[in-house]
């Protein structure tokens, strides 16, 4: 029997409030396979992420994500939103931030177990940022708080992890951080990374997607620059009409 | 100096004084950990709603006491009533979103006080309650009411320390919290209802209309030197008990109403801590971008 795939889109079509954002979506995912989403600003990338944690309802096609429903699998997804989502005031400490990624499993002591602790120790270490386990999340840098949001993810050893633009307003050496920690990653989950940044794609190209309301599998590629990238994917986001 | 400490001396004879300083005192410590969820998830507004709404129990409990002898409807009763009410409707809206949350919350701030004021209009001698209502009369809580305030209490510590992670969750990153797989929407009306609950024993020291002063500005002082959810809450208690005690030693010798001087002295404290950087007390990491 051959394996259930990592994420299995069928024929999926999804608009906001009648208006068309995705279109006949067709997408297989192994598990352990790590790829890069890319497309226009507003082409419905972040849209894709949000069905595939259930957060939206398909209008029309199916999502297996590890051959469960959306809803089912949540608690196997790992999910790194912007860290600019935030309240910037919100007085947290990192450890606290961690500890969030361990919500939902069963009954848990409100300070936390032993267990806990160290889970969330390990993932804080995984991520280098064991050092500011204590420290507010407020007073981070833009890269620190993104490796602690990845902390957040893989606290709970997710089998599929989504990564929303890690390296949005992040600087350069934030940036080469984050993706170093990403690259480790490579084989030890499906890793699916919507980014903007041609810099960023070209240090993944195993297998590249275009969503630009439909979505296209590029297969591996020796390089790819930015004249490439708008080559395969288009620059802005084209009209999504009605089937 | 001595007039200062009156109300101290009064404590030993005056059981109204007591009742006070042991109301005050139970309040502060719902107000400070419900305080800080209230400030850092942003619904003040919500508060405030709720609040003024409560003039519609607090007549109405009025109008069934004199007008038909209901005599054991204590006001706290109509309060409670009125407040459960008031999170019903604004929680039913929120969670709807088919109509503007903001509207919603303004209709119910203002439909519950005029059915209040329609109440006390008709109930005969309650027109010298109105005050008491509206800006609080700490004083007048009698030694029933305490165990009602202090069960309330006890109540909102027990959900706020128990459920500790989960509403620190909601609070901070709603969809987060969703997508581990907990139910967002009855954790928002659990925090509406500790909101509702932490109204009505404040309106007992306050009043309505000055409520979202004490709930909001000792969280809000907190904020500023506190690093964790936690350490606010327990800041925002001591800083809100400091508030009501100092109200109650100052507003006794000139005859001064309690509620507003409590308010003022937490308006004082928290114009002084704008004077002072956020977060001096810890080190503060070098910010990046």
């Amino acid at each position: 029997m051959a394996e259930i795939p990592a994420i299995e889109v069928q024929g999926v079509s999804f608009a906001y409030q009648g208006f068309p954002v995705l279109r006949d979506i067709n997408l297989t995912l192994e598990r352990g396979q790590f790829a890069s989403v890319v497309g226009p600003n507003g082409s419905g990338k972040t849209t894709l992420f949000r069905l595939f944690l259930g957060l939206l309802t398909p209008d029309r096609g199916t999502i297996r994500i590890l051959g469960q429903s959306p809803l089912e699998s949540r608690t196997r997804i790992g999910y790194v939103p912007q860290h600019f989502a935030f309240d910037p005031k919100y007085p947290i400490r990192v450890s606290d931030v961690v500890r969030m990624g361990c919500l939902g499993q069963g009954h848990r002591w409100v300070w936390g177990g032993r267990a806990e602790r160290r889970r969330v120790r390990g993932a804080l270490e995984a991520v280098g940022m064991g050092g500011q386990r204590n420290a507010p999340f407020s007073t981070l840098s833009g890269g620190q708080r993104q490796r602690v949001l990845i902390a957040r993810a893989l606290v709970i050893d997710p089998e599929i992890l989504l990564l929303d633009e890690p390296t949005a307003n992040v600087d350069a050496m934030g940036e080469e951080e984050i993706l170093g920690l990403i690259e480790g990653l490579r084989g030890e989950m499906t890793v699916m990374l919507i980014t903007h940044s041609v810099s960023v794609v070209s240090r993944f190209i195993e297998t590249i997607i275009c969503v630009n309301c439909e979505a296209h599998v590029h297969p591996a590629m020796d390089h790819v620059d930015a004249e490439l990238m708008r080559h395969i994917c288009g620059h802005r986001p084209i009209a999504c009409e009605r089937e | 100096m001595t007039a200062v400490l009156d109300f101290w001396y009064a404590l030993g004879r005056n059981p109204l004084a007591l009742h006070a300083l042991a109301v005050g005192l139970l309040a502060s410590v719902a107000c400070g950990l419900v305080g800080t969820l209230v400030v850092t998830r942003r619904i003040t507004y919500v508060a405030g709603g709720i609040s003024h709404s409560l003039l519609a129990g607090l007549g109405l409990a009025q109008w069934l006491r004199v007008m038909h002898h209901w005599n054991w409807v204590q006001p706290l009763h109509g309060a409670l009533a009125a407040a459960m009410l008031s999170v019903l409707i604004i929680g039913w809206v929120t969670l709807r979103g088919r109509e503007r949350e903001d509207t919603a919350i303004g209709a119910v701030w203002a439909i519950g006080m005029a059915i209040g004021f329609i109440f006390i209009h008709i109930t005969d001698g309650a027109k010298q309650d109105l005050m008491s209502y509206l800006f609080g009369n700490i004083l007048l809580v009698s030694s029933g009411q305490i165990w009602l305030i202090a069960l309330l209490d006890i109540m909102i510590i027990a959900t706020v320390i128990l459920c500790h992670p989960e509403l620190q969750a909601v609070c901070f990153d709603e969809e987060f919290a969703r997508l581990r797989g907990m139910r967002v929407e009855l954790w928002h009306m659990l925090l509406l209802v500790l909101t509702a609950l932490t109204v009505v024993l404040l309106v007992t020291v306050v009043g309505i209309v000055l409520v979202i002063a004490l709930l909001t500005l000792p969280a809000a002082i907190a904020g500023r030197l506190s690093r964790s959810l936690a350490q606010m809450m327990v800041l925002s208690i001591v800083v809100c008990a400091l508030c009501t005690v100092v109200g109650l030693t100052i507003h006794y010798r000139p005859n001064l109403p309690p509620g507003p001087t409590i308010i003022l002295v937490a308006g004082f404290l928290y114009a002084l801590a704008m004077l002072i950087p956020p977060r001096t007390w810890g080190k503060t990491l070098p910010r990046g971008d």
